[in-house]
């Protein structure tokens, strides 16, 4: 079997057995990121020299017994808004294209010591703002299933290098749908998890009440073996909750029946595909057959996720970019004479326009009389979408419903409507207001071949029990194992 | 016409705390620039901030020592605005839910009848860095060392009345935040601010005049001046048909005279908004009982004990409260030499006199415990006389020397063996035949002469009751 048909699971066994190489298998992937990245750029940074180093002090460290889960070995690509010490985090923005960290995240030393090997820093929208890794300054990443659409965003990196097997696995990150609309038009698996469990420590901040870090798969065992060595309390991140650990074994156990679960019937409504509509209504079936309890029932705070999420997010995010001032790293405009100007110009010449909008949005909605008008009412909503989450986890285990309202778009196509682009991320704005966990997993193909996905949503800290929901449906279904093949 | 000055305060504190507000870094003042830095306080992409509790106790002391609710749920907000010293380009402060409010401190009103003045509230909040131009190279250059230290504001009611009463108001909450702790309020270094706001009224009016702030004060004596010429500019300016604008205004203590700095118009809006990486903070009864229980004694709570226990005069008691390093002195120094009355009336005598001679601030006290209690301990004991003890205290406070060692090296030693006295007398009734004679005689005011010539004799270390006693012995 190739190293790279192999999932994050396989290949850990195999490397552990001996019969694959930690070195052999960062190479097989270096090779196909050679052959192929110049065409999809999933990889702002590929850190060849420093992953076989490193593959071959994990090998040593294998034989040690030092590394003995289930991920040792394994490559694995990072998204490029995640700090790692020594290798530039650009976050795909001018203003941070040279700026190398001095310090890891709080994820990346849970990856060390689980014996994982970075490939390197994966492309995003600027910043994480933007649904189509469109607003990226080192440009675009195309879809493996079709070079001429967006692969999602923000993660576009992570979910197009996870299905074009130039990663096993990738960290991306999730504030309003990051991991989960991506994964989606890349037909792969991404977990947002529980907001608080995962350390934050040393993500490059978007929106920080929303933000968090998750795993993207080939399957949801993929995940939630890549989930197990990232989350749990972390004393450098106040927000990161203290809770029960992750269980593994009952995430694999795949266990579905007699669960009851919800589909929000506004997440059926106006503006949805037929096609997308009618592939979350095939899942239903299928989770009817395994011996679930389905049901559709009306959930009419949907409609105001996006401008709750806009406000929110946009008012964290011109406060968290603030410290992009040119002054101490990062760009500084050559062009200014005075402190104004540098202010000014760093900031002008640095951020691109996406960016340069969420900036502008958050000042607005945070300006003095206006704030009650828009954050507060903003906050009132958050706590009423909280409600009505808790509300329907009263009367189902979880909810099912589509990740987008389509598949993946031309490129080009949402750039020029903002506004459309933010509608497109009605289904899973939501989960980040709420803070609770959901996982994006591929369930069925367009007529054009193009893939898409559904996402299940969870009670606070109930990774395990969507994780076993999605690899009970994936038990029963083969769309996580198609390729897509590469050009 | 007759003006009113109504002034209120806004104190920043540097807290007394080992390391940071939101990170591990050093608090110490001076180090080298950018030496007591880390990546959190610098504010380094993808940093999350971490609570010190320390500063929340230290808030939730300086609260109940200044009679003030204490917030049970607490929550940060940031406060956003671009300066190189600000490295992330928000302050983490407190803006909605400040964790003490309505507190008070007493003080002397004018017609000096007790007054209170009234605290708004006191939040917590980070320091910034330090800009230093260098003219050299004609750059401004930024140390992060202060970034982040702890800093508490302590925001007054718009009550003062006189320079006087901000002046006694300061006094008294630098003595509440020494004695608890919570800071060593050394202005020169910055961890004591004063900004005070000024506006002036014709008298008897209620309405609030228009204010100006200012700031830069580096000292009380600058406090007072600053006051005395904001209130002359606006009464002139009032008089002249003028009016005052509300701005900010910066204090220049060497040319005696204030400019402004920016208006209101230039206020900026800080867009507060609540800090989403710290979570709430929520202060239980039991956390403040715990506190209050362990709370260190006050000043005022030191007064009534220094007159109940060790019965020392309330003027006395005033003196020695005013600053805790006279308060660590006298207690560690009567815990030596048990006489609480001798120490104080050292401190206020010596001490104090040797402190304003040699221009030392009272928290730099070179003086230790051990030193004072041996002068005070070696003149009870007769062994020194009190003119000696000055000089070997004047020693030990400026050279550290060992007061015993210093008294044994240059023979200093009172004479008391006194069978040793009669064989110098002896000589000096020897030699002053003239004199003797004449007291013989009747002349009793010859003992005088006599006696001075034999304390001469004696280089002063015999105690002169003795001499004189043993004189009329041999004399008489």
């Amino acid at each position: 079997m190739d190293i790279r048909d192999m999932t994050a699971l396989e290949l850990g066994r195999a490397i552990r057995a001996g019969s694959v190489g930690v070195r052999e298998a960062a190479e097989s992937y270096f090779a196909a990121i050679e052959a192929h990245d110049a065409l999809y750029h999933c990889y702002n940074t590929v850190c060849k020299d420093e992953a076989l180093a490193r593959a071959d002090e994990v090998q040593k460290g294998i034989a040690e017994g030092r590394f003995t889960g289930a991920l040792a070995g394994v490559p694995i690509g990072i998204k490029d808004n995640i700090c790692t010490k020594g290798i530039r985090t650009t976050c795909s923005s001018k203003i941070l294209e040279n700026f190398v960290p001095t310090y890891d995240a709080t994820v990346m030393q849970r990856l060390e010591k689980a014996g994982m090997v970075m490939l390197g820093k994966l492309n995003m929208d600027e910043f994480a703002m933007g649904s189509t890794t469109e607003t990226s300054a080192t440009g675009i990443t195309h879809n493996p299933w079709d070079p001429d659409r967006i692969p999602g965003g923000s993660s576009g990196g992570a979910a197009a290098a996870v299905a074009a097997r130039l990663a096993p696995v990738a960290l991306g990150s999730d504030t309003g749908g990051s991991i989960r609309q991506p994964a989606s038009f890349c037909g792969v698996s991404g977990l947002k998890p529980t907001y608080g469990a995962v350390s934050r420590y040393g993500l490059v901040a978007y929106a920080s009440s929303l933000d968090q870090i998750g795993p993207l798969g080939r399957n949801t065992d993929d995940c939630a073996a890549l989930f197990a060595v990232i989350e749990g309390k972390d004393p450098m991140d106040g927000t990161s909750a203290d809770h029960e650990t992750f269980s593994f074994d009952a995430a694999a156990a795949g266990e579905i029946r007699g669960k009851k679960i919800g589909i929000p019937a506004d997440y059926l409504g106006e503006g949805i595909a037929p096609e997308v509509k009618q592939a979350v209504l095939d899942a239903a079936e299928v989770y009817k057959a395994l011996g679930a309890e389905v049901e559709i029932f009306p959930m009419p705070i949907v409609k105001y996720a996006i401008p709750a999420y806009y406000i929110i997010a946009c008012a964290e995010a011109c406060s968290n970019l603030s410290r992009y001032d040119g002054i101490k790293y990062g760009y500084s405009s050559p062009n200014a004479e005075s402190l104004l100007e540098t202010y000014i110009r760093s900031r002008s010449e640095g951020f691109g326009m996406e960016v340069k909008r969420r900036i502008m949005l958050g000042n607005f909605v945070l300006s003095s009389g206006y704030y009650d008008a828009y954050y507060n009412k903003a906050l009132k909503a958050k706590r009423l979408i909280s409600k009505a989450m808790d509300d329907a986890f009263r009367r189902y285990d979880m909810l099912l419903g589509p990740v987008a309202p389509t598949a993946a778009m031309k490129i080009g196509e949402s750039l020029s409507d903002p506004l459309k682009m933010y509608l497109g991320d009605i289904y899973t704005v939501m989960i980040n207001i709420a803070g609770v966990p959901a996982l994006a997993v591929p369930c069925g193909f367009t007529s054009d071949g193009l893939p898409l996905g559904m996402q299940l949503i969870g009670k606070p800290y109930a990774e395990a029990e969507i994780l076993a929901a999605a690899k009970a449906y994936q038990s029963a279904t083969d769309f996580h194992k198609k390729f897509p093949t590469l050009q | 016409m007759e003006w009113e000055i109504v002034m209120g305060l806004e104190v920043h504190t540097e807290l007394a705390t080992k390391t940071k507000i939101f990170c591990g870094c050093s608090t110490e003042f001076g180090g080298e620039a950018n030496t007591h830095v880390c990546e959190i306080c610098s504010g380094m992409p993808g940093t999350l901030p971490l609570l010190n509790r320390r500063v929340v106790e230290f808030a939730i002391r300086t609260g109940l020592a200044t009679h003030c609710d204490i917030t049970r749920k607490n929550k940060f907000d940031r406060k956003n605005y671009f300066y190189p010293d600000l490295p992330k380009a928000y302050q983490i402060s407190q803006l909605y839910f400040p964790i003490c409010r309505n507190g008070y401190i007493p003080v002397t009103g004018a017609d000096g009848a007790p007054k209170k003045i009234g605290i708004h509230e006191i939040h917590m909040e980070e320091d910034a860095g330090k800009l230093i131009h260098d003219a050299f190279t004609d750059s401004t250059l930024v140390d992060y060392n202060r970034c982040g230290v702890p800093l508490l504001e302590i925001v007054s009611e718009p009550d003062f009345r006189s320079a006087a009463e901000v002046i006694e108001y300061l006094e008294k909450l630098r003595a509440i935040l020494q004695f608890t702790g919570v800071s060593d309020c050394k202005m020169q270094e910055g961890s004591l601010r004063a900004d005070v706001n000024l506006s002036v009224r014709p008298k008897g009016q209620t309405a609030f005049g228009t204010r100006t702030e200012m700031k830069n004060l580096n000292s009380f004596r600058a406090i007072q001046r600053a006051i005395a010429y904001e209130a002359e500019r606006q009464i002139e300016l009032l008089e002249d048909g003028g009016e005052v604008v509300q701005e900010t205004r910066r204090w220049d203590d060497n040319k005696g005279i204030s400019y402004a700095m920016r208006s209101k118009e230039d206020a900026q809006d800080y867009k507060y908004f609540p800090e989403p990486d710290l979570p709430p903070i929520e202060i239980s009864e039991e956390t403040i009982e715990r506190i209050r229980a362990s709370m260190p004694e006050l000043p005022e709570q030191k007064k009534r004990r220094y007159t109940e226990e060790l019965g020392l005069p309330e003027y006395d008691t005033s003196i020695l409260t005013s600053e805790m390093a006279y308060v660590k002195l006298f207690e560690a120094t009567v815990a030596l030499c048990d006489s609480p009355k001798d120490v104080a009336n050292w401190i206020m005598g010596e001490v104090m006199k040797l402190l304003s001679a040699t221009a030392t601030l009272p928290e730099n006290m070179p003086l230790t415990p051990e030193a004072l209690a041996a002068v005070i301990n070696m003149v009870r004991a007769g062994k020194i006389n009190r003119g000696t003890g000055k000089t070997v205290l004047e020693k030990a406070f400026c050279d550290g020397v060992d007061p015993e060692q210093y008294v044994a090296a240059h023979n200093l030693a009172q004479i008391t063996d006194l069978s040793a006295l009669r064989p110098v007398l002896e000589e000096v009734i020897a030699a002053n035949e003239k004199s003797v004679s004449e007291y013989k005689a009747g002349r009793t005011q010859a003992m005088g002469y006599i006696m001075g010539q034999a304390m001469r004799a004696l280089k002063g270390k015999a105690p002169a009751q003795e001499v004189q006693k043993l004189l009329h012995e041999m004399l008489d």
